[in-house]
């Protein structure tokens, strides 16, 4: 087996050392019950060969997003990732290391973490950042849980326009942590009257910018409503290509900003892995989830870098860690560290106008199409388009013909009768004048 | 005035009606270096036995338990800043809070100095 | 109070460094300044076409100031990372063996396959007609977890480890909920990874822990007089992190059903006892295991992680959404909880799980197979108790007798030396080694707990005993000095984790906006 180094031969020599005459006696303490002695009802081991081509004919059964026109988004977006990021990732000093326990044999890990610190609270325009967590609706329940923690209270106010992944995911924290939440109906393109339920139980607003529906808003009079009532204001940002032509949530009054950080350096993957990003005010910071990579001086007083303030965090506070949280997504935190050099702040936002650019181009040629209308008003690279009939039977018979459309706002409110005829489509700079001909044609023809 | 300790290593100093809390000298050595000190709310009730303060080195959080019962009538705000004084004066600068007292009687069960000090020289 | 804390406190002997060069740095070590550090305003390692003139339609949410990001072309960036990368300890590099972390080779095929763009290039919100591949990679999955751990469910979404805590503790919960049940405490015994109780904590529920007894397992008499109508589960670690087998498992799971509560498994240690031993058969309900610990996904300097959870038939119908279903027209997923997942509790996180470590801990187990995954156990094992005895006579075995997948010392052999457990571990860095896994578990004095997992050669092992035993007999023959010196030949020495803490400084600040935020 290609990866075991022991030959038959050390196994004999160990084993005699170890005082046993077979490894079965290493195993001795397990209950017999329990014990095989036979090989488990599965494949024998496979070469590189085999087990290429068995999950290559796997790979070859699906249709990449890079050989269709593409319009998806929804809290994943496909942005070009320049290739030097995943060679530098792939480093095994980067890929095969371990969480940075050990200070001195880790200060490569540490330095990009301090450096993903600086640029998530750069770019949502707060004080502080942690070194990441799973993901954008996780990230989103715990600033819930943080929020609770800071004032007390256990009651959260959810946007309508908040990700029903982002919201679902807070319902199940909720149940089992122990809080309440109150949801706003999903209203795309509405304006929702949050500040009236806020009352002096109320731990937080959470809303998202862009909204699900890919509604962009200022959102500096309801933090002022949130304050005023002794509340946070938790801004949720799924696209975050999009701060960089989009004021920043710290701007306008955010406690806390949760969300996805996919878009930089890292791949679609069908969903995972991703990359949670949160930041918030330097008051909170203990209160703060997961990680914080700290600067300080070693024994000969050079400048170098270490997780700090863990006391916060499970493996020493145990039961009354703020998170349970252990693993982060520390190599998809280092893709967007090297995305986000390689583009610095003229290329961040070039990226962002050209999907602006994009977006506008695509809403353009498709309110020219009789029977659509647009939902949205003001967007960044996404928004929602009504349709005269409902959205996911026309998907489905364009994915047919190879475009991949939209995401019929029906697969993630299959209840609500009233939304399925909406349709979310995404343009980032990776979608062509050719991919908005073929998906402008496509409609059409469907809506003929 | 009188001083007061409790096995939990803390100290009370009666000031009047008033009295000081603080960790002893043996607490902050076995500690190690003080990074943050967590103090409850001036107005709070604190009861005797409960949590009363959170002292963090950098790999250990300990709860501090209140050695008495009463209101928190002022915080040491200056451990915020500067939490070092806990090590290097804990029965002086590194005083963590000021409680009104509910139970006067309660300073009865803890331990003189020198009981005290016997209590300590019998740790491992 | 606690003996990290106070041996971190002991500043490291400040002496004049090795070597001094003008450049500061020092051979193959090169110092490397932050990347804000390196801005050339204006420029970009992107090249991005201005888009033509068109209508804004970003309404009054435009970005104003300047967003402070550096500008570096794409030499300047690589060079950046390289160096950085440099500074770092891998298993690429050498035997790294941090107890509980199971830091073993990572298949660069898994890589490979993960990048496919049938995989890395589908988005979880395309039409499920488009991704049958990929369901059907998933159901694959499944079915060798299910096997491997004879468990009739498997939920797959969880994020990492304690991700998987959290949802087993969650289906426990409602299980108990529908039957009317809710309970109140949860038994952990005190050698558990912090994350069982914070789990426990995070899911409403009291942590009531458990000592071990002599033998390094838990300690049954005192496990059952707290068993009782308000304990709702026992989460228990097997192998625990003592490295040891908990040799009255069954019994204990047969107590814990009799007070009607359930047995949650912490699965981190599965690398034992695949292919070995069937957790199935050993009466445990719900288990989580860490993907980047058994199948050796990259651990990738902490994350991203996945951790599927085994469920037992009682529990299954409360497992989160989405999981795979096999339909009439091929593989079908239930994203809601409605219908057949009307008792489900819900979406723990975004879309469809880590589908990226699917792949590689798919690629990993069919690479081994059944075969291979069970030699697999037998050589982590193996290997663990070939260093134990390598071992034993320098240094103080915890306890006595053969070990699992990990062997734990105490500090004992230290005793009166100067010498703390942190300095043996910092001195071994200057030989060229990563440390084991020190302070973990709390239940022995001074903790070292060895993992070396089943990719090292009997040569390496070898070598990394030798060492081991010279330091301690070095630190026995007075040398005390050296150990607290370390390590001297690292990048940097080590690290005031006090300053860190005392005034953190969590990110970098231009000179400009550093004396805004003083003022």
């Amino acid at each position: 087996m290609r990866y075991l180094p022991l030959t038959p031969h050390d196994r004999s020599e160990m084993l005699a050392r170890v005082g046993v005459a077979s490894i079965d006696a290493l195993f001795a303490e397990a209950p017999p019950a329990a014990r095989l002695d036979r090989l488990l009802d599965l494949p024998r081991a496979q070469g590189e060969i085999e087990v290429e081509r068995a999950i290559g004919a796997m790979a070859a059964r699906n249709l990449a997003a890079g050989s269709a026109p593409f319009f998806i988004g929804g809290g994943a977006y496909r942005h070009h990732v320049p290739a030097a990021v995943d060679h530098l990732i792939q480093r095994g000093e980067f890929l095969t290391s371990y969480t940075p326990y050990q200070p001195e044999l880790a200060q490569g890990t540490l330095q990009y973490l301090f450096e993903f610190q600086t640029q998530v609270a750069l770019l949502t325009g707060m004080e502080v950042a942690n070194a990441s967590l799973y993901d954008g609706p996780t990230a989103c329940a715990e600033a819930v849980m943080m929020a609770n923690r800071v004032t007390g209270r256990k009651r959260a106010v959810l946007s309508g326009g908040l990700h029903p992944h982002y919201r679902e995911a807070c319902e199940t924290y909720a149940r089992f942590v122990g809080f309440d939440l109150v949801a706003r109906d999903p209203a795309p393109g509405k304006e929702e009257a949050l500040a009236a339920l806020i009352d002096d139980a109320t731990s937080c607003v959470v809303v998202q910018n862009p909204d699900f529906w890919g509604e962009l808003r200022d959102w500096s009079v309801l933090a002022r409503a949130c304050h005023d009532r002794g509340a946070l204001l938790v801004v949720a940002v799924a696209e975050i290509v999009s701060l960089g032509v989009v004021r920043p949530p710290g701007e306008m009054g955010a406690d806390i900003v949760a969300g996805e950080g996919q878009s930089l350096g890292n791949a679609l993957n069908f969903g995972g892995p991703y990359l949670g990003f949160f930041s918030s005010r330097d008051k909170f910071v203990r209160q703060m989830p997961g990680r914080l990579v700290g600067e300080t001086v070693d024994a000969d007083g050079r400048r170098g870098w270490v997780l700090t303030l863990s006391t916060r965090e499970q493996h020493i506070r145990r039961e009354r860690a703020t998170s349970n949280i252990c693993t982060n997504s520390g190599l998809c935190a280092l893709a967007f560290t090297i995305h986000l050099s390689l583009l610095g702040e003229a290329g961040l936002t070039r990226l962002a106008r050209l999907n602006h650019a994009t977006a506008v181009a695509l809403a353009e040629r498709l309110e020219q199409v009789p029977g659509l209308s647009l939902v949205t008003g003001s967007f960044f690279n996404e928004f929602t388009l009504r349709f005269p009939c409902p959205a996911a039977p026309v998907v489905e018979a364009l994915a047919r013909q190879g475009i991949l459309a939209g995401i019929p706002v029906s697969r993630l409110y299959p209840d609500r009768a009233e939304l399925a005829d909406l349709l979310l489509l995404a343009a980032t700079e990776t979608v062509t004048e050719a991919d908005i001909e073929r998906l402008e044609a496509g409609l059409r023809g469907a809506l003929r | 005035m009188t001083v007061r300790f409790t096995k939990d290593h803390e100290w009370v100093r009666l000031d009047g009606e008033i009295a000081i809390v603080g960790i002893t000298d043996y607490a902050q050595s076995q500690l190690g270096d003080i990074v943050y000190v967590e103090l409850p709310h001036p107005g709070s009730r604190i009861e005797k036995g409960k949590e009363a303060a959170v002292v963090e080195s950098v790999k250990a959080a300990s709860e501090v338990y209140a050695p008495i019962s009463g209101e928190v009538v002022e915080v040491n705000d200056a451990l915020t800043a500067d939490p070092a004084k806990v090590n290097a004066d804990p029965m002086g600068d590194g005083w963590f809070l000021k409680l009104r007292l509910a139970e006067p009687k309660e300073l009865d069960d803890l331990l003189d100095e020198g009981a005290y000090q016997r209590f300590v020289a019998e740790q491992p | 109070m606690s003996e990290w804390s106070r041996a971190l406190s002991v500043q490291a002997a400040s002496d004049a460094p090795s070597v001094e060069t003008f450049s500061g740095n020092r051979g193959l070590q090169i110092e490397e300044k932050l990347i804000f550090e390196q801005d050339s305003p204006g420029l970009c390692g992107v090249d991005l076409a201005e888009p033509a003139p068109f209508r804004s339609r970003v309404g009054n949410v435009e970005r104003h100031g300047a967003i402070g990001l550096p500008g570096l072309s794409e030499p300047q960036v690589v060079r950046h990372f390289t160096r950085l990368s440099q500074k770092n300890y891998a298993i690429d590099s050498g035997l790294y063996p941090l107890g509980s972390c199971t830091m073993k080779h990572n298949p660069r095929l898994n890589e490979k396959l993960a990048r496919l763009p049938g995989l890395a290039d589908i988005h979880p919100l395309q039409p499920i007609s488009t991704v049958p591949g990929a369901l059907e990679l998933i159901d694959t999955l499944a079915h060798w977890l299910k096997t491997l751990t004879g468990m009739p469910a498997i939920a797959l979404s969880p994020g990492a480890g304690a991700h998987g805590e959290l949802c087993g503790m969650m289906t426990i919960r409602a299980a108990l909920e529908a039957r009317g049940d809710p309970r109140r405490r949860v038994l952990v015994p005190e050698s558990a990874h912090g994350t069982n109780p914070a789990t426990a904590a995070a899911c409403g529920y009291a942590v009531d822990p458990i000592p071990a007894n002599a033998k390094g397992r838990v300690d049954r008499a005192a496990l059952e007089q707290k068993l009782g109508p308000d304990v709702a589960a026992l989460m228990l670690t097997n192998p625990n992190t003592c490295g040891l087998f908990e040799d009255e498992i069954v019994e204990i799971a047969a107590a814990v059903h009799q007070a009607g509560a359930f047995f949650y498994c912490d699965g981190a240690n599965f690398n034992a006892i695949v292919g070995r031993v069937q957790p199935s058969a050993l009466g445990i309900d719900c288990m989580h295991l860490n993907l980047h610990k058994t199948f050796s996904t990259p651990h990738g300097g902490g994350g991203p992680g996945s951790g599927p959870v085994a469920l037992a038939a009682a529990l299954a119908p409360f497992a989160p959404v989405p999981w795979v279903v096999h339909g009439e027209n091929g593989f079908g997923l239930v994203e809601h909880k409605a219908g057949p997942a009307a008792q489900s509790i819900g979406r723990l996180k975004g879309f469809h799980g880590q589908m990226g470590m699917f792949v590689r801990a798919l690629a990993y187990m069919m690479s081994h197979g059944a075969d291979g995954l069970r030699q697999v156990a037998e050589d982590a094992v193996l290997n663990a108790n070939y260093l134990r005895v390598l071992l034993q006579d320098d240094l103080s075995p915890a306890f006595p007798g053969p070990c699992m997948h990990e062997v734990l010392f105490d500090d004992r052999f230290l005793k009166d030396t100067g010498v703390s457990t942190l300095d043996f571990a910092k001195a071994l860095i200057d030989e060229g080694f990563h440390p084991m896994t020190m302070y973990f578990p709390l239940v022995v004095h001074g903790a070292l707990l060895i993992e070396p997992t089943e990719t090292e050669s009997k040569a390496a092992l070898d070598q990394f005993a030798a060492v081991v035993k010279s330091l301690a007999q070095d630190a026995r023959a007075g040398d005390a000095a050296r150990f607290r010196a370390a390590p001297r030949l690292t990048p940097r020495r080590r690290l005031d984790e006090t300053s860190a803490a005392r005034k953190p400084i969590l990110r970098w600040r231009s000179c400009v906006a550093h004396q805004q935020a003083v003022e």
